[in-house]
């Protein structure tokens, strides 16, 4: 048993001498992968569509840092003769829910509010023509971009691209 | 994306970007189509596409069309899901329709 002198009273802190209990590095690995798994969706996996249309790369990632958790939390509390994180353990939990849920409405409900783009042109419809600038700050129409040749000959057709930019 | 003037298809890309941003983008990954900028999102909100919900700037929503050569459209893409596009490859499969 070990005792301890506070303001004059004896205070029992354990059965077993703090010091001797191991670092709980579950608990740490847990929470440090869900912060990877927020944000290698944005800054790496976007790249690719297969692991951008859904992230199941950084849901799997999740899961894991949800399992070093579980098993960090447990031993934290079932041996905690051996293991500390009893508060650390629930804290980092926490953290990595809040973490989760963030990436979650990102990825499930942010990204879903788009306008329905009602009266944009349908399969069938004539596309509406537009001048704009080009990189050369040089006016192009739709028209031109109809007929200019592509390869040397008259162009089959036309791909519009339309994205958020990049800036 | 060569593959798409391989076809005979031009691929223009249509942003509120103004034309020195993408300029730096194309010397920066290697773009060789046709960008073109809409910095006040006219033809992007004539094409219905302007995303209100993105804030201050007028940005336009993901959307790709496929035009044969009468500008009439032939294949639309309208995401439900801002992280969900074309890709290269459903594009060009697009392309298919215009022989």
């Amino acid at each position: 048993m070990q005792f301890e002198s506070f303001a004059g009273v004896d205070i029992l802190l354990a059965m077993t001498p703090v010091a001797e209990r191991r670092w709980n590095w579950l608990l740490w690995a847990g929470f440090l992968l869900s912060v990877l798994a927020f944000f290698s969706y944005f800054f790496f996996f976007v790249q690719f569509p297969l692991t951008r249309n859904f992230p199941w790369v950084n849901l799997l990632l999740f899961a894991f840092a949800a399992g070093f958790l579980a098993v960090g939390i447990r031993r934290a509390f079932r041996r905690s003769e051996l293991y500390r994180g009893k508060a650390l353990g629930p804290i980092l939990a926490g953290l990595t829910v809040l973490i989760f849920g963030a990436f979650a409405f990102l990825m499930f409900i942010v990204a879903r509010q788009l306008p329905s783009s009602a009266g944009a042109p349908r399969a069938g419809a004539k596309a509406p023509d537009f001048t704009l600038m080009d990189t050369g700050s040089k006016p192009v129409s739709l028209t031109e971009l109809l007929t200019a040749p592509v390869h040397g000959a008259a162009p089959k057709g036309v791909m519009l691209v339309f994205y958020r930019g990049y800036w | 994306m060569g593959e798409f003037e391989a076809r005979g298809i031009r691929v223009a890309a249509i942003s509120v970007d103004p034309p020195e941003a993408s300029r730096d983008l194309c010397s920066k990954r290697g773009y060789t189509y046709t960008f073109l900028s809409d910095p006040k999102a006219e033809v992007i909100r004539r094409y219905d596409l302007l995303d209100a919900k993105a804030g201050e700037q007028n940005l336009a929503r993901p959307a790709e069309f496929l035009l044969d050569s009468s500008g009439t459209v032939r294949w639309v893409n309208l995401t439900e899901n801002y992280w969900v596009r074309a890709t290269p490859e459903e594009m060009l499969q697009a392309t298919t329709l215009m022989r």
